[in-house]
């Protein structure tokens, strides 16, 4: 009797510790995959503005306002959209119907519920004020808010690039309540904003920083993992460095460190860089060329620049190695990118030949011809002027380069249309609607930068891009802006040299920091401290 | 009485000869920003640009920006004449505000600057003048040529670099660590951290200047007849030195302090850029870079003022120095 209970005893004990061993190993699994929470993300970027971003572009008030403002949907890495206001969605077979719900226990930041009048009222102050507002809206004839949790646009024509210009950075949603009273420009909650996304505004000290804290009432739950989020202002490149290097600083978007910093930083063991999280921007450099003077305004004379100048030297050397050589019009990271243009290779001969061809010949002093370059300004732009300067001297083009004491100074130049070659870089975005055609349809040729400031003038690339812009079949509407390309490659208005490199630095402490196509320009409210509290 | 009031007009004068300078400035100034290039109605709708015609119209409407240069001088004289120096395009405050915020940093900034050039520049200066041909004073010459040729910001950075990085003993950036909480002891002990290097990087070439200054006056005084008599009536050497013939050898020094607040506001706008140091200077590097008219001719106008006060006070403590002054 002894005998079988003391064998009971051991055959329970060892069964005992055969299921509580399995079981302890998952439970501390789980507890080592529980996100920690809590600590602090110390960013260093540029002081905005402001802080309402539905009625200024730009990133400095792009990167804030995304912890500020939520959007109907966010992009995954291959430019899918996610829910994230909106929890789902449903488009109508004609293109024309967009409906969206709601999260429903989605609140502001003052507690006050968001609904479709609240998305409304977002999308026509976007309209009314932005700077792509119409580009983006245009299509938009009415939005039904009958259902304060449903909101459905009706478009004019069908126009696949509306879901793209959903995202927070171009729709952010904001408070009816608080920003319907009076002029928008003049609205004090541009300053002391108001939103409904994973961070509240709590102070701003100009020239210093912002903070924002966590919003306890964020509709995703669990979610933000962080306390706070600091915004710090270092004007100076080197401090920004050094505050990085000193674990003050903990992410740095947007290349607002200096490429060899960032790459010396980037060997280091605590820091981690990347160029992934800029595709959506499509960030791209260029000539752009002033097509009415000639000799500029000969296709032979612009073939034979583009020719001159070595992309894979510039990336390499000044770029110093970030970002690629230009291969289309489009940005290689696009959804309509064409893969197989004829490149226009390193050729000084052929640059030559085709300078005889087009008759601007060599004259005594072996020059053919004078040109201007601009740049915005900016260092490594410059370096690439100079680069340009002693190719073109290499093909008899005498290249005087005139610097702009700043951005005001250069915008004004070249608003003017006082140019002949301006290197300069402009955003891609997602669509071809938003951020490509502005500068190449012909409606667009103002007095303005970033349109079409070259004056360039084709009716057949304006009824392509008109075609693509209501293209309802993806295959379709790519194959219409594949032809695009193959007439802006041949015809060159603007002489593309390099696209991206733009890139993250950030401390290996902080994971979850957004890499989607929108990148840093998201909601912080996946990000979190590997030091934090593991609850 | 007659003393009095003899002072009393003497400052009044003064004070009415700066309003013309003031005045100077203001014309001056609002013409050079005016006629450089670039449109602040551009940098203010967006930084990745794109507006349209009609919102960059409606916001130099917003602005004055649409009217013609003269018009806006005028308006703007008009403004000032109230006391009203405008308000940011950019910061949304008016400008006023915004200037009295970043005062009282920028004043500690540069007050701690003068401080310290003061007490170690003449100390060295005084130092070097005894014993001229001593290994001390040659130090203290080729430091004093150092302290010339040091750009300030690349002074900063390598403060930051030496002091922040490599021994980490001061903050680099900030006056303030963001969102730091505690009691007033607490707190001021953070600011002096973080004033340290700003403060030494500002006044590093005027140490160099006051130690050269004080040296050579110090060589001139020494050699007088009233030091060989105070030495001569037994008094100690440190009372020779200190009360009689530094007395008269840092008259120089004052008089160049007074030109050198202009300097040292200028100064300051590298040195706060460097540091991120939240103060006057910052303001204006922000403002030019935006091309914030009302925001830089405020600043502007300030600083002309904070001049004139400057050269006032070192007329009047030449004459609390220098009795004979005083008496004349």
């Amino acid at each position: 009797m002894f005998y079988l209970k003391k064998s009971f005893l051991k055959i329970t004990l060892i069964f005992t510790l055969l299921l509580l061993f399995p079981l302890m190993v998952f439970s501390y699994s789980m507890a080592q995959t529980k996100i920690p929470r809590g600590g602090t993300l110390k960013m260093i970027y540029q002081e905005p503005t402001h802080l309402n971003m539905a009625i200024v572009s730009g990133t400095p008030t792009g990167i804030p306002g995304c912890q500020i403002f939520a959007g109907l949907l966010q992009f995954d890495e291959n430019f899918k959209p996610l829910p994230y206001l909106a929890k789902k969605w449903e488009v109508s077979p004609d293109g024309k119907l967009y409906t969206f719900w709601l999260e429903e226990k989605a609140v502001f930041h003052d507690g006050k519920p968001i609904t479709s009048e609240d998305v409304a009222f977002s999308l026509e102050t976007v309209k009314a004020n932005h700077p792509f507002g119409v580009a983006m809206y245009r299509a938009v004839e009415k939005i039904d808010t009958s259902n304060p949790h449903i909101v459905k646009f009706h478009l004019n024509y069908p126009y696949p690039a509306f879901m793209f210009a959903l995202h927070p950075l171009l729709l952010p949603v904001i408070p009816k309540h608080v920003y319907g009273q009076g002029e928008i420009r003049k609205n004090p909650a541009n300053y002391k904003p108001v939103g409904s996304g994973p961070f509240k505004f709590v102070e701003w000290k100009r020239g210093q920083h912002i903070i924002f804290e966590k919003n306890e009432k964020f509709f995703r739950k669990g979610r933000p993992y962080l306390d706070r989020i600091i915004i710090e202002f270092i004007p100076d490149s080197n401090a920004r460095t050094v505050s990085m290097e000193t674990g003050a600083t903990h992410l740095v978007p947007f290349s607002y460190i200096a490429r060899d910093d960032a790459l010396r930083l980037a060997k280091l063991p605590q820091f981690a860089m990347t160029e992934k999280g800029y595709e959506a921007i499509g960030s791209r450099t260029w000539f752009a060329v002033n097509l009415r003077k000639p000799p500029l305004s000969d296709k032979k004379v612009r073939k034979a620049i583009a020719h001159s100048l070595d992309r894979n030297f510039i990336v390499k050397q000044i770029f110093l190695g970030l970002g690629k050589p230009a291969t289309a019009p489009f940005h290689h990271a696009g959804p309509f990118y064409h893969g197989n243009l004829p490149q226009y290779d390193y050729n000084l001969d052929k640059a030559n030949k085709l300078l005889d061809e087009a008759g601007y010949k060599r004259k005594a002093d072996g020059m053919r011809f004078d040109v201007n370059i601009d740049w915005i300004p900016n260092p490594t732009y410059q370096s690439v002027c100079e680069y340009a300067r002693e190719q073109l001297k290499k093909i008899g083009i005498n290249a005087n380069l005139r610097a702009s004491p700043d951005f005001p100074g250069w915008a004004s130049r070249i608003s003017a249309w006082d140019f002949d070659l301006n290197f300069d870089s402009v955003f891609d975005y997602p669509d071809p609607v938003i951020g490509i055609e502005r500068m190449y349809i012909s409606k667009n040729i103002k007095k303005l930068i970033w349109t079409n400031t070259m004056g360039y003038n084709n009716p057949e690339v304006d009824r392509l891009f008109a075609e693509a812009q209501i293209e309802q079949n993806f295959a379709k509407r790519k194959n219409l802006y594949l032809k695009v390309q193959e007439i802006l490659w041949d015809e060159l208005p603007l002489i593309w040299i390099q696209e991206g490199g733009f890139y993250t630095v950030y401390n290996k402490e902080y994971e979850g920091i957004p890499m989607d196509v929108w990148g840093t320009i998201n909601p912080y409210d996946a990000v979190y401290w590997r030091k934090g509290k593991a609850e | 009485m007659a003393t009095t009031d003899s002072f009393a007009n003497y400052v009044i004068r003064r004070v009415l000869q700066a309003i013309p300078v003031v005045i100077g400035v203001v014309v001056l100034n609002f013409t050079l920003l005016h006629l450089a290039p670039g449109d602040p109605a551009i940098v203010l709708v967006g930084e990745a640009g794109g507006a349209t015609e009609e919102v960059l119209k409606e916001v130099r409407k917003e602005f004055g920006l649409d009217k013609s240069l003269l018009e806006q001088l005028w308006i703007y004289l008009k403004k000032i004449a109230k006391g009203d120096l405008g308000f940011s395009y950019f910061q949304g405050k008016p400008v006023l505000e915004l200037i009295l915020e970043k005062i009282p940093a920028t004043i500690l900034l540069i007050l701690t600057a003068i401080l310290l050039a003061v007490i170690f520049g003449v100390l060295a200066g005084v130092a070097s003048a005894q014993r001229p041909t001593s290994l001390g004073s040659s130090f203290i010459t080729i430091f004093s040529l150092f302290g010339f040729s040091m750009p300030v910001f690349w002074l900063g950075i390598m403060f930051i670099l030496a002091f922040s990085l490599y021994i980490p003993l001061l903050p680099g950036h900030g006056m303030l660590t963001v969102g730091l909480v505690g009691d007033c002891w607490f707190i001021a002990k953070d600011i002096l951290s973080h004033l340290i290097l700003p403060a030494f990087t500002l006044a590093f070439i005027y140490i160099a200047q006051y130690s050269r200054l004080s040296r050579a006056s110090m060589l001139e005084v020494i050699g007088s007849d009233y030091v060989r008599t105070a030495r001569a009536k037994g008094l100690p050497e440190r009372a020779v030195i200190y009360k009689h013939a530094l007395r008269n050898a840092i008259l120089p020094i004052l008089t160049i302090f007074g030109i050198q607040i202009g300097h040292l506001l200028a100064g300051a706008v590298l040195v706060e850029t460097v540091f991120t140091w939240p103060g006057m200077g910052r303001l204006m590097f922000e403002g030019i870079l935006r091309r914030d008219y009302p925001l830089i001719m405020g600043i502007l106008i300030f600083s002309s003022i904070l001049v004139i006060i400057a050269n006032l006070l070192t007329d009047l403590l030449y004459g609390f120095v220098d009795p004979r002054i005083r008496r004349r």
